[in-house]
């Protein structure tokens, strides 16, 4: 049973639909959403109504920083991405919001933790940016592997049975073993805002059985994405850096 | 810990005995119970206060050896935590350890080279399945009855495609000591030229009896190789070919960059010595000045570790077959050729170039090796080849040329390919030639039958429908 997971999907209609399919042609039948569903991106309706959709079939979601921003003004947000969040509300409904709203910030499927950004303190968004973060993240919970989201870049960390922390950038579509007797923290790279160079939608396949991951990467069509930022009169931006993964 | 006394079954498989009892690991025979196959079970030694590098070397060979195929690794079975004592099931390789002929060192130096040349191809193999050895040594190597070359041993190895986790784990390099390559003191896990070292290190012990740096295991003792040069194996033996020692001390230069770029340039010298381009370290008697040794001293010859994919690096110096036909009337064509080879070579800067050229023999009669005017044919083809190759303005290291005695150019062509690991052949296509018209097209079937790129070149020409009025 090969569970898929998809992170900061950030209202990319473009991005999220061809995961999906990618996805499912590569055999996933189960889904994991880290959070991170609006902000940025023009289709913040469709995007919502879908993962509504998927956790109506039995997919996990959790909550991003940019969901919780929907209905939580306290948020820290730089500028451009609170304005989006800002118009982003007056897209969505009542049932969209309130969904978004009732998002637990962590979901413990022992042995896994999945959680939007660090699981030392869900709720302070900490990016997961180096082996500091990593080994806090791993040292608050006993899981064997976390999985989150929230710094666009894919990662994986994993701790010994001694402590010691290592790391890794993986390489795309190739399924990295990950060892028992020792604890993982896999970072999701962006499904719909890419920051690592690759303007490629990236998600997680994770088989459980054999543990094994697979960082995937999947083209879409990143002009459609952009453009529709353009006509929507949010941040140019936000779109320009779609074209260059960055 | 489980017990493996004889006929302890462990997950399906019957323990025979032991085979080897080595310092991180015990080598059981075992029998899948199954379909009665001989394989050897690994058992790495894990008990408590035990030096978590062996743990973690255990789980780097776990993880690489399922994702190895081929004929110069043994074939990966089972892996298990039995009851917390994990271990690797594999296949059973018959043949010779190169340890089992320490005693008769120094071997003859066409046994050296060809065990060489059956390393660097198992080498070959494996950089191109991403992976880098690091810890090649006599008795990591086992020698099939048919020649071949069987690689042993992954738990020190780097997976470019994996996570690392004796370079996140360690500061300290891990290796044996006499084979270890400058870089892998310095850290650096990432260089396939550090299997290069390694070999060239076996080479240079085999065809002398002496290791190059010594045997000690201190890295104090061992980082002295970053600046001092071994023994010139030609001061140790006073026959020893200067061929080989150019080959050896290229493989063990202290900078990556200055040995073979890859392990297949390795075979082809260690596989033609006529060819080899000869340096000045051929003609080294003696070890460096001291000046020199205190130089290197103090002002580091290694630069920065590089971080450059290792299988891009293998189609970054290929070995470029281009077949030239030296007869009269393929001037057009030689032309052509001689300026698609300049295109390809001005891409690929590390590229080596072995010019062919197939000298036709008759099926029936025995030619002479005198043309009628009484001059060598032979000669005289390797003289028109290095004439044809001479505006290419190649590096003498880079070129090679080569006269074959066939009577069929294509099967003699596709040997060359097989036999030198050639990337890509670039030979030229004759239209319309009553020869081509009776014996099919040469390019045709090296095209159809290559195990590689073949490009085909044809001067250009126009066709009898460009002489027609446009539609």
């Amino acid at each position: 049973m090969l569970i898929a997971f998809f992170s900061d999907i950030h209202a990319n209609r473009q991005a999220f639909e061809a995961c999906l399919v990618d996805a499912r042609r590569r055999g996933a039948q189960r889904i994991v959403l880290l959070g991170d569903y609006v902000g940025y991106g023009a289709d913040p309706e469709w995007v919502v109504d879908k993962t509504m959709e998927l956790v109506g079939q039995g997919a996990l979601a959790v909550l991003g920083n940019h969901d919780s921003a929907i209905g939580n003004d306290r948020e820290n947000l730089h500028e451009d991405a609170r304005l989006v969040i800002g118009w982003t509300r007056g897209r969505l409904d009542v049932a969209q919001r309130d969904f978004l709203a009732a998002l637990p910030y962590t979901i413990d499927e022992a042995p896994r933790l999945y959680v939007h950004a660090d699981a030392s303190a869900p709720k302070r968004w900490i990016y997961v940016a180096s082996k500091r973060e990593a080994a806090d993240s791993l040292a608050a919970t006993s899981a064997t592997l976390t999985v989150c989201g929230h710094i666009h870049i894919p990662a994986l960390y994993s701790m010994s049975a001694g402590g010691k922390l290592s790391h890794f950038t993986p390489a795309s579509n190739v399924p990295i073993p990950l060892l028992p007797g020792r604890r993982w923290l896999a970072v999701a790279g962006a499904v719909g805002q890419p920051r690592d160079g690759d303007p490629a939608a990236a998600y997680l396949l994770l088989d459980p059985e054999k543990n094994e991951i697979t960082y995937c990467r999947c083209a879409y069509d990143v002009e459609a994405a952009a453009k529709a930022i353009i006509a929507q009169g949010l941040p140019a931006w936000f779109g320009d850096r779609l074209l260059a993964g960055r | 810990m489980r017990s493996f006394e004889p006929g302890t079954l462990v997950d399906g498989f019957r323990i025979e005995g032991v085979m080897h009892h080595g310092g991180m690991a015990t080598l059981f025979d075992v029998t899948q119970v199954s379909d009665n196959t001989r394989l050897v079970m690994k058992v790495p030694h894990l008990a408590e206060g035990d030096d978590p590098a062996e743990i973690v070397s255990f789980e780097m060979e776990a993880m690489i050896m399922p994702r190895l195929t081929g004929p110069y690794v043994p074939r990966f079975v089972a892996a298990g935590d039995f009851e917390g004592q994990p271990y690797i099931v594999m296949e059973r390789i018959e043949g010779e350890s190169l340890l089992q002929r320490l005693k008769d060192l120094p071997l003859p130096y066409d046994e050296v080279a060809a065990i060489g040349c059956r390393i660097g191809e198992a080498l070959h193999d494996l950089h191109r399945q991403h992976v880098l050895h690091l810890d090649i040594k006599p008795s990591n190597v086992i020698m099939k009855p048919d020649g071949g070359a069987v690689l042993l041993d992954f738990g020190l190895s780097h997976h470019e495609k994996l996570p690392d986790l004796m370079q996140e784990e360690f500061r300290v390099p891990f290796g044996t000591g006499p084979y270890m390559s400058p870089e892998q003191l310095l850290g650096v896990r990432t260089d396939p030229r550090s299997d290069i070292f390694s070999l060239g290190v076996l080479l240079y012990f085999f065809s002398t009896g002496v290791r190059p740096f010594g045997e000690s295991e201190m890295l104090a003792n061992m980082r002295r190789r970053l600046w001092r040069d071994p023994k010139p194996p030609r001061l140790l033996r006073a026959d020893y070919p200067p061929w080989l020692q150019e080959v050896v001390l290229r493989c063990l230069e202290i900078n990556p960059a200055w040995r073979y770029p890859t392990t297949t340039q390795v075979c082809f010298d260690l596989a033609n010595p006529g060819h080899v381009a000869l340096t000045a370290r051929s003609e080294k008697l003696k070890r460096d000045r001291w000046s020199t040794v205190l130089r290197r001293r103090f002002n580091p010859e290694l630069p920065r570790p590089r971080m450059s994919a290792i299988a891009a690096d293998l189609s970054l110096a290929p070995i470029v077959l281009v077949a030239v036909d030296i007869s009269e009337g393929a001037a057009d064509i030689n032309e052509t050729l001689r300026l698609t080879t300049a295109k390809i070579l001005a891409t690929v800067p590390s590229a080596r170039l072995a010019c062919l050229n197939i000298l036709k023999q008759s099926r029936i009669s025995i030619d002479q090796t005198l043309d009628d005017e009484g001059r060598n044919k032979h000669l005289d083809r390797l003289i028109a080849l290095r004439q044809w190759a001479s505006s290419l303005k190649l590096d003498p290291a880079q070129l090679t040329v080569h006269v074959i005695e066939a009577s069929d150019p294509a099967p003699a062509i596709l040997e060359f390919v097989r036999s030198n690991k050639v990337d890509q052949v670039i030979m030229g296509a004759r239209q319309g030639t009553v020869m081509r018209k009776i014996l099919g097209s040469v390019s045709a079937k090296v095209a159809a039958e290559a195990p590689c790129t073949v490009t085909v070149v044809r001067p250009p020409r126009f066709s009898s429908r460009d002489n027609g009025p446009a539609a």
